[in-house]
């Protein structure tokens, strides 16, 4: 009986649902205290006054002053560019300048700290930022005799916004004094990350240990902003010689972490009257906020993936991060690939709409095949199934006769088809060189990775992993907890590479492990021999090559496939959109717990359903204004359509059990396969969300087209709209 | 949680009586019912006053009643009870239809009708429909109680003629001919603050209509109606309608999209009572 | 003060006006109930009053004098709904759990997905996109998990039609 490709039992155990597992807020230390962060309130200046306006009695206080003489005042990721708390120029509203703990939380709260500023101009556009933060070009074939072999050119500008996670647990960590260190408990997705950020804060010989409390949602945004809030409780810990616990409210999580990067893309194509695409030309903007973060990566995913999973010979994409005055953005599901899709998969509609071409045909026509080259000239291999999803998700959605039947209604119909690297980018996971170990027990085998269960089903899914590599009962494979002093660093719990690398380190261990145990049972083993541990280090698969200078070559080691066909009600009185179905099919290479991976996809389908439709963040002033749950509306019950999931196995022969990525993909389709389903309507939205307000504005726009033409067609898209 | 709780003060009276008697004696007390606002602004740090009086376990202001003439709703019914009201039901259906999209199931089991008339925000989902159906609010003090029809007790924005020592202690309903209606448009389908909310009656004598979200207070427009009752057409009654709610922007929603929905949905109105009832 | 907490009398000092989901989690030591937005939208902090799904990070301690309040707790480890929602993966992190499966206890036996949807509406969810709770919940009160016709799985290769 296998493991792999059942419904195990969750390693979870019942917890979750009795109110016995203990989140980061449910955690008391004898001691303990709490902390609170004094922010900046203007977004681009100097500070020059800091003065504590209360009685000290009792209080920590925590500035720049503090960081320890070894140490460097920095939230240390990528680039060391972040104060992990702000000494005099400020860049953004809401950037850490102080911070207090006591034991009195009403005390806590009103204290007062008046901050006085030398306020400078921000600049809050990303267009009109002369910041660069990072930026690259992929070059393929040769543009300008792909632009001169071209029978039509279409052009358009595609917009998202931000995206806040709203994780249901907001981020908190306790910091703890130990051996003469400081020991991290808290909601955390990358313990390795916090431990990296605390030793370069606190200075080399410093004891540091993280463990990983139970974390209710992470979705990225949980990636790096822990390393920030590690930070400050490990400082106000230190200096109290007590336990602090920082647990932000939703408001400040709001306000203050990070969010999904606003883009903005403009594609220019050249195409054959049949549809073929002979040029694509593509300028990629994000916005980056105040900080690095991780910018630069997420800029290059977005780029990588943003002609799509379409083949076309002579290519060209322009990508930049851009500075602005605002809260840094960071990793949120999808990383880039859910911006750049979504202006593809609608670039793709309207120039099926130009053409006067069937939106289904024009993708099948140019949808990457087994033997093509991506655009960084990556040779795709036989677990390619661009078309396979695409057609699935055509038949199951019964898309021809829903489009027949929905003609001249308020119901519209929309595709998207996409595609998601799996794992780090180009030689990521070289230069990550995760590990994973197994080591005996009494009764079986425990499997020590870094990488989190954050709702996913980590644990559970590398058990299953483990136990049929073993060949042993999944009931007797442990997982170690999540403590940095106890596991070896698998890499980051990112990039839907959980299952497709880390379960593959941890598959060679067992299967080096079940060959040193020589046919004896690990129990038998163990009781005569005693304890025996193996540790591998992630091998990328030879046949990789890149070049990071030139992003050329083979960006991931393989791509998971998906198909979003989306069916939305639309009231004209209200130009509110509906959404009622959507028909999900996803190659995943091998789904080792279906019941979880359609979880996987389903819940990324919601999130993308927010993203598309309603979630919007409303910024003034540099700040974010609705940071409330009352007035940053994710979807609730009554929000989400129906979801039809279809999970499609094509092998990639280097993942466990042939596994690839899944965790990201789900999100990169709901959102264009909604504005497509909108402007099959006759509503030209280019942007998400796509909220009534928007579309109040499409509608006014396809009066005036239908007044100042003949015939309604979208034959004149390129005069309609211009400025969306 | 930005509120320090430890300097509240809360009186707990035991009857309607000892409450008022409570108010006219300290009269910067603020009544509080199912708190699902109040503690809003516990938690943002909002909150204004900081002595309490509890209305909640005053049971006689829950009672839902009804006459040939009159459907009285007493201030403490929550939204699930008046849902539940066979009365409301019967009598009030465009309330039923409100209660059932204010919040959800948690938010309607405590919010109560006397803390949205009472809280007095323009977004208030039951406010419209006590405007259009020509409700009277009943105010009662320690000396004395008295009646304001619902459409002048606003006076401006979260402001009233409810004086600091009276209680809302019920709203009464006349007896309301023709055809109901009500429509809420809001952030997204469940847990939502109106960006537009209107109710109106096809009552043969002249429609009534209300809307919410579109000025400081709900607001009834009588020039609309007035247009409608004579014959103009929706044309002209909808450019009355823009003229007569003063829209604004804000982080949910604009100006423009409020003006223009407001017409839209008088328009559907319309057109939905002019189907003979059943 | 008086109540009923899980079955059983209680007597409990706290604030009259601090927050009951402040009290059950502190004084009381319950921290089943989780706080996640403080303002009544996400269901989080959910538990019954007299029967009565209510969002306890927006009730004063006070009003609960007398009466019968229910947390997840007081569900213990063997309810139909605790297993199915494991068991369907109506948890995935799990944070909304409690509040959800509060939410659910009150939907009765064999509700509608339309009765479902309505009484979940207060309760947000922000990793399952709510189908797994559906099928959860259809798996606890109808006594069979919902069919899953629906759900197809095939190994489709390169060549395939």
């Amino acid at each position: 009986m296998t493991a792999v490709g059942t419904n195990v039992k969750r390693k979870d155990g019942i917890g979750k649902a009795t109110g016995r597992t203990k989140y980061a807020d449910d955690i008391v230390f004898p001691g303990m205290i709490y902390g609170r962060t004094i922010r900046t309130t203007i977004p681009c200046g100097r500070i020059t006054s800091v003065r504590m306006d209360f009685d000290p009695a009792g209080f920590t206080v925590c500035d720049h002053r503090d960081i320890p003489a070894g140490g460097k005042n920095t939230v240390a990721l990528l680039v060391d560019d972040q104060p992990c708390l702000v000494q005099a120029d400020v860049r953004h509203v809401a950037e850490p300048v102080v911070l207090l703990a006591h034991a009195d939380r009403e005390k806590l709260l009103a204290a007062n700290v008046v901050i006085d500023y030398a306020r400078l101009t921000p600049v809050f556009d990303p267009m009109s930022s002369t910041q660069m933060l990072k930026e690259f070009t992929i070059e393929k074939g040769n543009l300008k005799r792909g632009f001169d072999g071209a029978e039509v050119i279409v052009e358009g500008t595609y917009r998202t916004g931000h995206q806040e996670h709203v994780y249901i647990e907001t981020n908190g960590v306790i910091a703890v004094p130990e051996k003469g260190g400081i020991a991290v408990y808290g909601s955390i997705q990358c313990p390795f990350y916090v431990e990296k950020a605390l030793k370069v804060l606190l200075g080399p010989g410093r004891y540091v240990r993280v463990v990983q409390t139970e974390t209710g949602g992470g979705f990225g945004g949980k990636e790096e902003y822990p390393s920030m809030l590690a930070c400050h409780a490990t400082l106000l810990a230190l200096k109290a010689n007590r336990p602090v616990k920082i647990i932000y409210d939703r408001v400040e999580d709001m306000l203050a972490t990070t969010k999904r990067h606003p883009s903005i893309v403009r594609h220019r194509t050249g195409l054959k009257k049949d549809g073929r695409i002979t040029a694509m030309e593509i300028e990629v903007v994000i916005d980056g906020g105040a900080y690095v973060t991780l910018s630069p990566v997420v800029l290059s995913r977005g780029g990588i993936h943003a002609a799509g999973p379409y083949r076309c010979n002579n290519t060209r994409i322009h990508a930049r991060a851009m500075f602005t005055n605002t809260p840094p953005n960071g990793a949120f599901r999808g990383f880039g690939a859910p911006q750049t899709q979504f202006a593809m998969e609608v670039h793709m509609e309207r120039i099926a709409e130009v053409l006067g071409v069937d939106p289904v045909k024009l993708r099948e026509r140019n949808a990457l095949r087994p033997g093509d080259t991506t655009a960084t000239g990556q040779v795709l291999k036989d677990d390619c199934s661009a078309l396979q999803v695409l057609k699935e998700a055509v038949k199951r959605s019964t898309y021809r006769r829903k489009v027949a039947k929905y003609k001249g209604t308020n119901r519209g119909i929309g595709v998207a088809l996409f595609y998601h690297g799996s794992g780090f980018t180009g030689s990521g996971e070289l230069k990550l060189g995760s590990k994973a170990a197994v080591e005996l027990t009494q009764r079986g085998v425990r499997l020590l990775v870094s990488s989190t269960e954050i709702g996913q089903g980590t644990r559970t899914m590398h058990a299953q992993i483990v136990a049929d590599a073993m060949g042993i009962s999944y009931e007797d494979v442990e997982v170690a907890p999540i403590d940095t002093s106890i596991v070896p660093d698998s890499g980051p719990t990112v990039a839907s590479r959980t299952c497709m690398v880390v379960g593959k380190i941890l598959q060679r261990a067992c299967e080096e492990l079940k060959a040193k145990l020589g046919g004896v049972s690990p129990g038998e083993y163990f009781a005569k021999n005693g304890p025996l541990r193996v540790e591998k280090q992630h091998v990328p698969p030879e046949w990789i090559t890149w070049d990071e200078d030139l992003y050329r070559g083979d960006a991931y080691a393989t791509y998971a496939w998906g198909c979003n066909v989306a069916e939305v009600e639309y009231d004209s009185d209200t130009f509110e959109v509906r959404p009622i179905r959507i028909t999900a099919v996803c190659d995943i290479g091998k789904a080792i717990h279906p019941a979880m991976a359609t979880g996987q996809i389903e819940g990324g389908t919601g999130q993308g359903v927010g993203f598309a439709l309603i979630e919007q963040v409303v910024m003034k002033n540099g700040a974010m204004a609705n940071s409330q749950l009352t007035n940053y509306t994710i979807p609730t019950t009554l929000d989400t359509p129906e979801m039809d999931i279809v999970i499609m196995e094509n092998p990639f022969p280097e993942g466990p059990f042939g596994a690839k990525g899944l965790g990201e993909l789900p999100i990169d389709g709901p959102a264009p396969a909604l504005v497509n389903a909108i402007r099959s309507l006759g509503l030209d939205v280019r942007e998400v969300p796509a909220t009534p307000e928007l579309i109040l504005a499409a509608a006014g726009s396809r009066q005036a087209a239908e007044r100042h033409s003949d015939e309604m067609t979208y034959g004149a898209p390129l005069a309609v709209a211009a400025s969306l | 949680m930005r509120t320090a709780i430890a300097p509240l003060e809360l009186r707990r009276p035991k009857s309607i009586g000892d409450a008022l008697k409570m108010l006219r004696d300290d009269q910067e007390l603020v009544p509080i019912a199912g708190c699902t606002d109040l503690y809003v602004a516990v938690n943002f740090g909002t909150l204004v006053g900081s002595r309490f009086l509890d209305l909640w376990s005053l049971e006689p202001l829950r009672k839902i009643s009804a006459t040939d003439v009159t459907l009285t709703i007493g201030a403490m019914a929550t939204f699930t009870d008046i849902i539940k009201s066979r009365h409301v039901r019967k009598h009030l259906p465009m309330l039923v239809e409100a209660a059932r999209q204010i919040g959800g199931p948690q938010i309607q089991n405590r919010g109560t009708i006397g803390g949205n008339i009472a809280n007095a925000s323009p977004a208030g989902d039951s406010l419209p429909v006590l405007s259009a159906a020509d409700a009277m609010i009943v105010l009662r003090s320690a000396s004395a109680e008295r009646r304001v029809k619902f459409t002048e007790f606003y006076t401006g924005y979260r402001k009233s003629v409810r004086r600091p020592d009276e209680l809302v202690v019920a709203v009464e309903i006349p007896r309301q001919n023709g055809t109901q209606w009500f429509r809420k448009v809001g952030t997204r389908a469940a847990q939502a603050i109106s960006k537009i909310v209107m109710a109106a009656v096809r009552d043969p004598a002249g429609p009534r209509i209300a809307l919410g979200s579109v000025a400081a207070t709900t607001v009834r427009v009588p020039k609309t109606e007035a247009a409608l009752a004579r014959g103009a057409s929706m044309e002209a009654a909808a450019r009355v309608l823009e003229s007569e709610i003063t829209p604004i922007d804000d982080v949910r929603s604009t100006a423009d999209y409020r003006r223009t929905v407001s017409a839209n949905l008088l328009r559907r109105f319309w057109a939905d009572t002019s189907r003979p009832s059943p | 003060m008086k109540l009923t907490l899980n079955g059983a009398e209680v007597d409990v000092e706290a604030h009259p006006m601090k927050r009951l989901l402040d009290v059950l989690r502190e004084e009381l030591q319950l921290t089943g109930t989780k706080e996640a937005c403080g303002e009544g939208e996400c269901g989080a902090c959910t538990v019954l009053v007299d029967g009565a799904p209510v969002c306890s990070c927006l009730i004063p301690f006070a009003q609960v004098e007398d009466a019968r309040i229910t947390t997840i707790e007081g569900l213990g480890e063997d309810h139909p709904l605790q297993h199915a929602f494991m068991d369907e993966v109506g948890a995935q992190c799990g944070i909304c759990t409690p509040g959800m499966i509060l939410s659910a206890i009150v939907l009765g036996d064999k509700p509608s997905l339309a009765q479902i949807k309505e009484g979940l509406a207060g309760n947000l969810c922000r990793c399952t996109g709510y189908e797994a709770i559906y099928r959860a919940i259809q798996k606890a009160t109808y006594g069979r998990p919902p069919a899953t016709r629906r759900r197809s799985l095939g190994v489709r290769r390169a060549g395939d039609k």
